[in-house]
């Protein structure tokens, strides 16, 4: 595969304050690549510089292997989905899907193909003369999406796109878009803060935090290695406990020493561990390689939700099988199942619920959209 | 449509009151004036007889628009500029924008007759700086900068209202499209707006086509303008049914230009084809 833009050590700061810090990253022709983050982290700025809307600090960003830092937006191979769509109020949804083919004097029956095509694919067909102003937001979304196919560039850059819609419409988007992505064969460079969307859709996932790039991996690597406490807590839900490496394949955390497969840390190098809730199974008390006791219950659906407290620490258990409140539980965990990452700045900052509950997840959920 | 509350309609009293009496008498002044005689009877003569005057309409007319466009050529890019610019120079701009509307009409004129006069500010530098020394006052020019300098603030205003109203990601939006500096200002700054430049030039053309006082003293006593007629008729000849007539026709005309004005911006409401 190849390289269709790169980023080499892009630094950004805004009134003194570094929003983008050493950014470094190859993203490659026809990928569907996500960048993911807590609000705040950098995720539009980084999209910016891309689309041409800002300018570095230092650092280059590179188009087919050519400088593009000092090419204004307009001359860029590259269009944008705005966060809030910016359609254009004073034209209907046929002329801002063709604006662009406009400006490029096309042929009018050419436009009119064209922009046809466009409606067919994101099905508003017979929205031509419709006012903008007056479409819901799922369509003025559409619109935004063919207006900025409609000249074929080879990088779409979408930021948050999905952010206004509900929860329904947004699944449906989010195949819509996969699906525009395959056929057209356009690389997608997508912004969100929305983890489970990040996973579902890309080929490939940045995961952003302070204006620093933690990770790039596949979804799979991103989920099952992660490479530090942030990317472990942003990416599902993790329980992260100290631990200390005692040689490859054997690690010490809680109080009792665990067989592992991952290796490659110093003798007896304090780490990070990592267990997902969902890799927990639940045992009798006395064949426990752990014995806590369950503080907390929620009937998920498919699954329970535990919090159970081993040792002070409360751990995040998901299971089918119903253990009641204030029980005592054993607990087992595979080899497999044990993730060991290096120690970080985010060590001991996430992957405890000890103060975790439903309730305080969805208020501070409403406050990160709030912000935007 | 919900019924109006007694409390609603007591309310719309005192606006229907001044209504009453400082709009809708007069214009039947006007109307009974313009269709009677001196003597009282009814007659078109008043009308009939304004083809005396048509020259003067026509100037009128003439140095309105030219005045207009001048606000509009001037006024637009100021606009501009200040709608970019950060708060603090916002609030700056404004000030040095409405000051010239704080001193009365009378004082501005004759300051600007002091400096354009013949031997006024402006010649008496340039006498000692050895240049030939220029007439202005007297000329049209005299009298349409007048205008312009009297006006412009009118339309500056409603332009930077709604320049700066335009949302920062249409222009981006716009720019990653395609379009270049220029063609952003064509495509969508100038048609949105629209709305700022119609009643920009309303509120210049409007006034400027009546105006008085500036054509009199800037024009030296070489130009008559429509409105220093009418003035002339209630003021110095008594010959109210003349002025009436002058005046209602004046205001037929201004209504007519007004629909015409409303019609461009009504075009704004149904969105558009993007222009070539
Ligand atoms: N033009 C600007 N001037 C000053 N500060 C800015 C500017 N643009 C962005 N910032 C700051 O940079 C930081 C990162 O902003 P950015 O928009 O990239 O975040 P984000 O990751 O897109 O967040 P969100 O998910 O909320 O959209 C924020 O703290 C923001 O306040
Ligand atoms: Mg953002």
């Amino acid at each position: 595969m190849q390289k269709i833009i790169e980023l080499h050590n892009i630094i950004k700061e805004f009134d003194g304050e570094r929003i983008l810090d050493n950014i470094d990253l190859d993203i490659y022709d026809k990928e569907f690549i996500t960048i993911l983050g807590p609000s705040g982290c950098g995720k539009t700025t980084t999209l910016r510089i891309i689309g041409g809307f800002e300018t570095p600090d230092s650092g280059e960003c590179l188009f087919d292997g050519k400088r593009i830092n000092d090419i204004p937006a307009y001359r860029r191979n590259v269009n944008t989905v705005f966060q809030k769509y910016a359609l254009f109020p004073h034209l209907n949804v046929f002329e801002n899907i063709a604006f662009a083919l406009r400006l490029k004097k096309v042929p009018e029956d050419e436009i009119i193909r064209r922009v046809r095509e466009m409606l067919d694919m994101v099905a508003l067909r017979g929205f031509e003369h419709k006012n903008v102003n007056y479409l819901s937001g799922g369509q003025q979304q559409r619109v935004a999406i063919a207006r900025a196919l409609i000249s074929h560039p080879r990088v779409l850059l979408l930021d948050e796109p999905l952010g206004a819609l509900d929860l329904k419409l947004r699944k449906d988007m989010q195949n819509e878009l996969k699906h525009i992505q395959q056929r057209t064969g356009i690389t997608f460079i997508y912004v969100t803060h929305d983890q489970e969307e990040a996973l579902t859709m890309s080929d490939t996932v940045v995961v952003m935090a302070d204006g620093k790039i933690q990770q790039v991996g596949t979804p799979i690597d991103i989920y099952n290695e992660p490479v530090n406490a942030f990317v472990a807590d942003f990416i599902g839900e993790s329980n992260i406990v100290d631990g200390v490496m005692i040689e490859d394949g054997r690690v010490r955390f809680s109080g009792k020493e665990f067989v592992c497969v991952d290796g490659g840390f110093g003798k007896n190098e304090a780490v990070d561990v990592v267990v997902r809730p969902e890799d927990v199974d639940f045992v009798a008390p006395e064949k426990g390689m752990l014995v806590g006791t369950v503080t907390s219950v929620t009937f998920k659906g498919v699954h329970y939700e535990f919090i159970v407290d081993i040792g002070g620490f409360k751990w995040m258990i998901q299971s089918t099988d119903f253990v009641d409140q204030d029980e005592r539980v054993g607990i087992s965990i595979d080899p497999d199942a044990i993730h060991i990452m290096k120690k970080s700045e985010y060590s001991g900052k996430y992957g405890d619920y000890s103060s975790f509950s439903d309730e305080l997840d969805s208020l501070s959920d409403a406050d990160t959209v709030e912000e935007e | 449509m919900k019924k109006k509350s007694l409390g609603g309609a007591l309310v719309a009293v005192p606006h229907i009151v001044w209504s009453a009496l400082f709009i809708i008498a007069p214009l039947l002044f006007v109307l009974y004036y313009t269709f009677t005689s001196p003597e009282g009877g009814f007659t078109f003569d008043n009308i009939l007889g304004l083809t005396e005057y048509a020259d003067i309409f026509r100037t009128s007319i003439e140095m309105s628009i030219i005045a207009t466009f001048c606000c509009f050529l001037i006024g637009y890019p100021l606009a501009y500029f200040i709608a970019r610019s950060t708060e603090r120079q916002k609030k700056i701009f404004m000030i040095l924008l409405m000051l010239p509307m704080w001193t009365n009409l009378l004082i501005r004129t004759y300051s600007m007759m002091a400096i354009l006069d013949d031997g006024g500010f402006l010649n008496s530098i340039l006498l000692a700086l050895d240049l030939a020394p220029v007439h202005i006052v007297g000329t049209k020019g005299a009298v349409i900068f007048g205008i312009v300098y009297d006006f412009f603030p009118y339309m500056v205003l409603p332009i930077y209202t709604a320049i700066e109203k335009i949302d920062r990601r249409l222009l981006e939006a716009a720019s990653d499209l395609g379009c270049s500096n220029a063609q952003v200002m064509t495509q969508v700054i100038l048609p949105l707006s629209k709305s700022g430049i119609v009643s920009g030039i309303t509120m210049v053309f409007v006034p400027s086509i009546s105006t008085f006082y500036i054509s009199q003293k800037l024009g030296g006593g070489t130009f008559e303008l429509i409105g220093d007629t009418i003035e002339r008729q209630f003021q110095s000849y008594s010959t109210y049914n003349i002025g009436a007539a002058i005046s209602l026709v004046m205001m037929i005309l201004i209504l007519i230009s007004l629909a015409i004005m409303n019609r461009f911006s009504d075009g704004e409401e149904t969105a558009g084809r993007l222009k070539r």
